[in-house]
């Protein structure tokens, strides 16, 4: 396999967008090729992750409108990936391993939503559709209800009192929206209090409104090349290490979900390429959809023992400085998560750490960065490793 | 359908009858409940209808309190294991006599639970599927 590089970044503000699905990729994507020095008719592929536009716009097979909007070549195969929140990042992975492969050497990757042209009912409903139909859905369980299942389950088997366990929750949203304070680009700019965590409405238990991500308009593009071609162009170049994805049926199938065996196989698989281990991670980007989800994937991916995880957070630990600095982007929680885009923009923080242009929420002298995305019922899980040369 | 052990017609029409059927793996002796092509647990062809017991364990739930299109809030969702091992989400209907959903807490974990189903009408948005859901009901309950 050849070694993969990313050449350029590019990202619209997450939040509430009028701007078709279109336009917000193609706004990400113009930013991503400029800074790759490249031109949309050079580009071999196109990649997008995308989960909702038919209810959103009434689209469906949106790539080849995107590839159409950039001036990809007609030779160029545009596809779209949908596996739920997880969409961007296994767009990503996919384009990388064409362009490992030698299929491609100048690919453009990444995402979009427009979740806010949903209803608050709708929305919640669509985004229901990405648990079992069979299986979960009939019961009304939503994506908050997911991760309400979660919290009780680990504070249950980890014989952890849940006013603790709410105690590291609220540390998570705190730590998440007072670094988003410092990304332009972030849908909350915001700090917030454990007080105010602890105060909001109950949304489904033991989830107040606080700890858990809003609904988010976006795009987000990476341009990914073939660095034996390309990497002479970048002055700080940054390699796709590893690239894992692991795959879980429906959350009662799983049984204990929280343990997320799609994730552990995932990461294993992305620190196995990369040849290194969770203790050489600098900064990591993970899906902390609800603040339970951080906590749950900082565990998984290797940080923190199996319940330690809300220990670390209260220690600090995962916040700016500390040992492991997890969302400095302010994560899903406060940069917005639109769903199709959002792995697309953990890449776009990592890349840009590994490159040191974060300013003051930059984790000095950053080198290695991992990226985790979960999709629906935590049965989907993509996780990249990115290095900088 | 050719080759798939038990469809989630026949189980549902079972389900219907106040009977849980699952399918018992010849290789690792676990249950799978509800069916799918292998066993769940190790992936196993090999498969035999039989009759689960419908007793079983709330391990989690949570009440959610901002409802998809269709369901009313607030509800209990919970996922129960069941004595066999499957493990099972649902709908607690009532905690008891003038109890909202509201009051549940923590020690609704390991509570025991008796599975039974319901059959709500399709949701428009689910026109391919024919809903079942899974209702526990508290055994013992503690009455102060």
């Amino acid at each position: 396999m050849r070694e993969v590089v990313v050449l350029g970044v590019g990202m619209t503000p997450f939040g509430v967008h009028s701007a078709p699905l279109r336009e917000l990729f193609a706004a990400a994507a113009l930013e991503a090729l400029a800074g790759s020095g490249v031109e949309g008719r050079e580009v071999e592929a196109l990649f997008v992750g995308q989960c909702l536009g038919a209810f959103e716009e009434g689209q469906l097979n949106l790539a080849p409108f995107l590839a159409a909007e950039l001036g990809l070549p007609a030779s160029a195969p545009a596809t779209r990936f949908e596996g739920a929140c997880a969409s961007a990042t296994v767009a990503i992975r996919h384009g990388a391993l064409m362009v490992a492969a030698g299929v491609h050497d100048l690919v453009i990757c990444g995402g979009v939503e427009r979740a806010t042209a949903m209803d608050t009912e709708l929305a919640t409903t669509t985004f229901a559709m990405a648990s079992h139909a069979d299986h979960e859905g009939p019961a009304g369980l939503t994506f908050p209800g997911v991760f309400g299942l979660a919290a009780h389950l680990y504070a249950a088997k980890h014989s952890l009192p849940l006013p603790e366990l709410k105690a590291a929750m609220a540390r998570v949203a705190v730590k998440n929206h007072a670094q988003a304070l410092h990304n332009p680009l972030a849908q909350f700019r915001k700090e917030i209090t454990v007080e105010q965590v602890l105060s909001g409405p109950m949304i489904a238990d033991p989830l107040q409104l606080l700890d858990c991500c809003p609904f988010s308009d976006g795009a987000a593009a990476v341009v990914v090349a073939a660095a034996e071609r390309f990497r002479d162009r970048m002055k700080v170049p940054v390699f796709l290490a590893g690239l894992g994805q692991g795959s879980a049926g429906s959350l009662l199938a799983q049984k204990d979900f929280t343990k997320s065996p799609a994730r552990r196989a995932s990461i294993k698989e992305a620190y196995r390429q990369a040849g290194i281990g969770p203790g050489e991670v600098d900064v990591c980007e993970l899906h902390d959809c609800f603040t339970i989800a951080e906590i749950i994937a900082s565990e998984a991916l290797g940080f923190f023992e199996d319940g330690q995880g809300a220990a670390g957070v209260m220690r600090g630990e995962t916040g700016m400085g500390g040992r492991i600095p997890i969302n400095p982007s302010g994560g899903l929680k406060a940069k917005g998560h639109p769903i199709g885009a959002t792995g697309a923009a953990q890449v776009y923080e990592i890349v840009r750490q590994l490159r040191g242009e974060c300013g003051p929420r930059q984790v000095e002298g950053a080198r290695i960065g991992v990226v985790d995305t979960l999709g629906g019922d935590l049965s989907t899980v993509c996780n990249l490793v990115l290095r900088r040369g | 359908m050719a080759g798939y052990p038990l469809s989630s017609e026949e189980f549902k029409d079972d389900l219907a009858k106040g009977i849980l059927t699952g399918l018992k793996c010849s290789a690792c002796g676990e249950w799978t409940l509800p069916p799918q092509a292998v066993c769940s647990a190790c992936g196993g062809a090999e498969l035999t209808k039989g009759r689960v017991s419908p007793a079983g364990t709330i391990r989690s739930y949570t009440v959610i309190r901002v409802a998809p299109q269709g369901f009313k809030p607030p509800y209990l969702v919970a996922l129960a294991e069941l004595d066999d091992g499957p493990w099972v989400l649902g709908n607690i209907d009532g905690l008891g006599e003038g109890i909202g959903p509201e009051e549940a807490g923590m020690d609704l974990i390991g509570r025991r639970v008796q599975v039974g189903a319901r059959f709500p009408a399709p949701h428009p948005q689910r026109a391919g599927s024919r809903p079942a859901v899974f209702v526990f009901t508290l055994l013992n309950p503690d009455i102060p």
